[in-house]
């Protein structure tokens, strides 16, 4: 390989490589400056916004990068502006948390956690190699788990830490026997390599699906999917409201991008797809479309009904993210172009909708230092304008109309019931009733529940309420206007190495 | 020459012993070690198969493997000393202000 087609190739991740220049110099400003997060804040914004433009002129980009390790395509890049969208907002939202600020000697490493995070979940939704997943997977995840960890001094948080390290070393483990035995049946590491080999049929189909089983695992465990989901609620809960907003977003876009990616150039039997419906089958031994129902249907039964008797916000919140992933593993489990489509419009209206909503649970934890849902009692008094901003993300995620919520669902639904999958679109519709009670239990108890003593107005600095604002303006505007949002989501399925 | 079945053989049951390491230990430092035992199982699955397919990707997966797990090892005892800082234990039934 020479020069050229080195610069070349590195010429089509310069968005990677300006988060990579950001985190290099927020940490030796670190070294220099320790206590001015301003400065951090300003630095990694500055960039990340830069890369937010760069990823804006990649659009229509199709091509694969470093001998087939990377590919560079209109799916992976609109993951890559969800994920780098997020971090803007979780980069303003740090700003504004006590719970970060309070660490006033490491605040500079907190902010080099969240950029290296975003560096690795860029590469997670690129991989076309098995490799580069494995290691984009563990890059994302070695950071999360240190930044999950990241208040000290905080007992629950090293204890999140903790079993946030050992679940995730332990499915990784899992995915890489399975990534072993995988190479073992096919002799490449390539997902595109793979599926040629695998079409052929000469691999052992029962080694396959215990192969694919495997690498499931590892991907369940990052998406959040019940069987895998055990840590979830302790990590939401026991790490900073910001960290958490963040692995719930992108974190998990990440994860839905990689194995959106998997499945489809790995194990799609490409000559069999259906043209009436459009619904592709998977190649003959690894059937695990079966598989796939079974996971969205438990996670999100489980889900919405753990979230049922959640008296911790941030642990409500965690339970009612893995809902939504189980819904929008119903749009995977559909396994067409429809579905697909709708699972990235859901990651947008996510984006939105579940910042928002920790976002405010941030904010309220820093005036009465509690995320108890008691005492959010009486609160539509004291603060009228988070109140309702928090009512609409909460409306939102139950996917009630005219919210975008309603749009995610719906599109999911219809892909569902246009590939004939009419049962799974009335549990989805179920579950979605079973969520409206224990979301519109804080709605009710920040309207209609008076407090005993009558507590004093809480105002917050203009700041923090224009990201609010920009938080919620998204929320309403995609459930009203959405052409656009679908046809960009339509536009960016393709994926190189698949027809 | 060995079959290759042996070496596969002996990779998973190595691998098991991890697993049931993990499920069954209550130390979260031997919790790590059969995280390890897991990887090294993998390790050997993927130079075996490499191997016998005369191909070196596998191999080169291996060192990846290595270098990630030695980086996990040091992140997993930094955490671990964090929270016995906090806790006075690693034992991971005590771990329970969090509802497992």
């Amino acid at each position: 390989m020479n020069t050229d087609i080195i610069i070349k190739n590195l010429s089509l991740l310069t968005p990677e490589l300006i988060v990579t220049g950001t985190l290099c110099f927020v940490l030796l400003g670190h070294a220099f400056d320790r206590k001015n997060s301003q400065l951090y804040v300003l630095l990694s914004f500055a960039g990340m916004l830069t890369a937010l433009f760069t990823l804006t002129s990649y659009i229509g980009v199709k091509s694969s990068v470093f001998s087939g390790m990377l590919n560079v395509d209109p799916f992976a890049t609109y993951f890559k502006i969800v994920i780098v969208f997020a971090t803007l907002v979780i980069l303003v939202m740090s700003r504004f948390s006590d719970e970060v600020n309070n660490e006033t000697e490491t605040v500079g490493e907190y902010y080099f956690l969240i950029l290296s995070m975003c560096l690795g979940m860029m590469f997670m939704v690129g991989a076309s190699n098995l490799i580069m997943m494995y290691l984009s997977l563990e890059m994302t995840g070695l950071t999360a788990y240190v930044a999950s960890g990241f208040t000290r001094k905080a007992k629950d948080s090293s204890e999140a830490s903790l079993k946030y390290l050992l679940y995730g070393a332990f499915s990784s483990g899992v995915m890489l026997y399975g990534i072993s035995l995988i190479y073992g049946l096919t002799g490449t590491l390539n997902i595109a390599g793979i599926n040629h080999v695998l079409l052929q049929g000469s691999a052992n189909g029962w080694a396959l699906s215990i192969a694919s089983i495997f690498i499931i695992v590892g991907f369940g465990y990052k998406i959040s999917a019940v069987p895998f989901h055990y840590w979830t609620p302790d990590v939401y809960e026991g790490a900073p409201v910001t960290i958490t907003a963040f692995l719930s977003v992108a974190s998990k876009a990440a994860g839905f991008a990689m194995m959106m990616r998997a499945f489809k150039v790995m194990f799609i039997d490409s000559s069999a797809v259906s043209v009436l419906a459009g619904t592709w089958t998977f190649i003959h031994g690894v059937q695990i479309q079966n598989v796939l129902i079974i996971l969205s249907v438990l996670t999100m039964t489980l889900g919405n009904l753990v979230a049922l008797w959640q008296d911790n916000m941030k642990r409500l919140l965690a339970y009612s993210s893995i809902a939504q992933a189980g819904y929008m593993l119903l749009g995977l489990a559909v396994l067409s172009n429809d579905g697909f489509a709708a699972v990235m419009i859901y990651f947008v209206v996510y984006l939105f909708m579940n910042l928002g909503a920790f976002y405010v649970v941030m904010l309220i934890s820093n005036k009465i230092n509690s995320e108890h849902i008691d005492k959010y009692k009486g609160l539509g008094r004291k603060s009228p304008f988070l109140s309702v901003a928090l009512a609409v993300f909460l409306i939102s995620l139950t996917g009630l109309p005219p919210t975008a919520g309603f749009i995610g669902k719906w599109m999911i639904f219809l892909s569902l019931i246009n590939a004939k999958m009419i049962a799974l679109a009335i549990i989805g519709v179920l579950n979605s009733v079973i969520s409206l009670y224990y979301y519109v239990r804080v709605i009710r108890n920040m309207f209609l529940r008076d407090e005993q003593e009558a507590g004093e107005r809480m105002t917050f600095p203009y700041a923090q309420q224009i990201l609010l604002l920009s938080l919620l303006i998204p929320t309403l505007y995609f459930g009203l206007f959405f052409n656009q949002l679908i046809e960009f989501a339509q536009f960016s399925v393709a994926m190189v190495g698949v027809k | 020459m060995i079959p290759l079945n042996y070496y596969l053989l002996l990779s998973a049951f190595m691998f098991c012993c991890g697993v049931l390491g993990v499920v069954v230990r209550r130390n979260a430092i031997v919790v790590f070690m059969s995280i390890e035992l897991m990887l090294n199982a993998v390790n050997l699955t993927l130079v075996a198969y490499s191997a016998f397919l005369g191909d070196v990707t596998g191999q080169m997966l291996v060192f990846f493997v290595m270098v990630v797990a030695a980086a996990e090892a040091a992140v997993g005892l930094a955490i671990i000393i964090s929270l016995f800082r906090n806790k006075q234990t690693v034992n991971v039934d005590e771990l329970n202000i969090l509802k497992w």
